[in-house]
């Protein structure tokens, strides 16, 4: 999981660092935020401490309406040694007791222009991204008519000639070998290269080429949905391949589950062809179109049909 | 599966070159095997995502392997990056 710390909020979304500067290399471990406005009226039992904190302008207000005991007991009690960030926003003046405070623990003090509501859902945004989970697979990723496509296998297969073929086709490349994939969402999953290897293909015999160099930037993203998987293994005599794609096999990857299509390679088969008429068919699928279901009512039908026309 | 963690002493780290011939090595053996550094794991028989770990001279690495010849397989590759050369 990547680390997120409180200097890359301030770096982000262009933070003022009022005060406890020692801090800012705090890491933050959830993308939740708080306001603590209870916590200002002296509710102190179910804290979120860990949680950046936001105060806008109804907790200022109210706080300024505190006796000075209060307002220092309050603000001593907010800056823990484990809160990321006490976030001041629409521009307003810090208290002098939540400067003091802070000092004393090193919780960075930071300022923003913004709204709190605003600030606080561009933070959410931000945070929910960097903080969810991620994994890396073997396989390969390409945007075949827009829809995300990673094509595992064993080594050899032929995975990379197969997105070289796709690339050549017009579609989009995104990574090749090793795909970095973060759970954005409770089913959704987003593909991206490792910064080193990015719009780079090795293909066996030719070694190492630069796509996006040798096809130009319309050959590339930088990354794209996962929607569809496809799985390559060499043709084995013994096993049943689906026929008549009535069945939707699954796969799941952290915790999202995707549909997966195990397409067998022999010499003679043009991979990329099958792949890309695999990704228009999911489309359709997704649209409503289910040919292979169509198929068999019809198919259904006629058999009822025949059986009437006997008598 | 067998595993083990262990120190890089190729001088130069695995770079392209070295990591080509890693990778050849990997190949001989029909288990899987996984590289794990920092918490990302590829697997060791691409040389794409061996390179996007970017493993230099002293880190430390886990070797995983899972199949007929695991035993062999890892024996080979820790004396290939223990190799100083």
């Amino acid at each position: 999981m990547s680390k997120v710390r409180t200097k890359d909020i301030i770096e982000k979304f262009q933070l003022e660092l009022i005060s406890g500067e020692e801090g800012i290399s705090r890491p933050i471990i959830t993308s939740d935020l708080s306001r603590p406005g209870l916590e200002m009226a002296g509710y102190f039992t179910y804290y979120p401490k860990e949680r950046i904190q936001l105060l806008g302008r109804t907790e200022l207000t109210f706080f300024a309406k505190l006796t000075p005991e209060e307002k220092k007991s309050r603000m001593e009690q907010l800056c823990t040694d484990v809160t990321p960030a006490i976030i001041v926003s629409r521009e307003m003046e810090a208290p002098p007791e939540l400067i003091e405070a802070s000092e004393k623990s090193n919780v960075p003090v930071l300022r923003s222009p913004l709204k709190t509501t605003r600030l606080s859902s561009r933070l959410t945004n931000f945070l929910e991204s960097k903080l969810a989970p991620t994994t890396a697979v073997h396989g390969v990723l390409v945007d075949i008519y827009g829809v995300g496509v990673l094509i595992t296998g064993k080594s050899g297969v032929g995975k990379s000639e197969t997105a070289l073929e796709l690339v050549k086709r017009g579609h989009r490349l995104i990574a090749d070998d090793c795909v970095e994939i973060r759970q954005e969402d409770r089913d959704t999953l987003v593909g991206s290269a490792p910064e080193l290897i990015r719009h780079l293909l090795e293909i066996r015999g030719l070694g190492i080429i630069d796509v996006m160099t040798l096809f130009g930037a319309g050959a590339v993203r930088s990354h794209k949905r996962i929607s569809l998987v496809i799985d390559l293994e060499l043709w084995d005599p013994n096993k049943q391949y689906d026929r008549l794609g009535l069945d939707e096999e699954k796969m799941k990857i952290l915790d999202a589950e995707l549909t997966k299509l195990t397409i067998p390679v022999r010499p003679g088969r043009n991979l990329a062809v099958i792949i890309e008429v695999a990704a228009m068919n999911f489309r359709l699928k997704r649209m409503g179109f289910n040919a292979a279901e169509q198929f068999t009512n019809k198919l259904a039908d006629v058999i009822e049909d025949g059986d009437h026309d006997d008598f | 599966m067998v595993e083990k963690k262990v120190e890089v002493r190729l001088k130069t780290g695995l770079q392209a070159r070295p990591a080509a011939l890693f990778v050849q090595e990997a190949n001989r053996f029909s288990s899987d095997i996984f590289i794990e550094k920092d918490g990302k794991k590829v697997n060791a028989k691409s040389i794409m995502g061996l390179m996007s770990l970017a493993i230099n001279s002293g880190s430390e690495i886990t070797l995983i392997a899972e199949g007929n010849d695991e035993e062999e397989a890892l024996e080979a590759l820790i004396n290939y990056i223990q190799n100083e050369n």
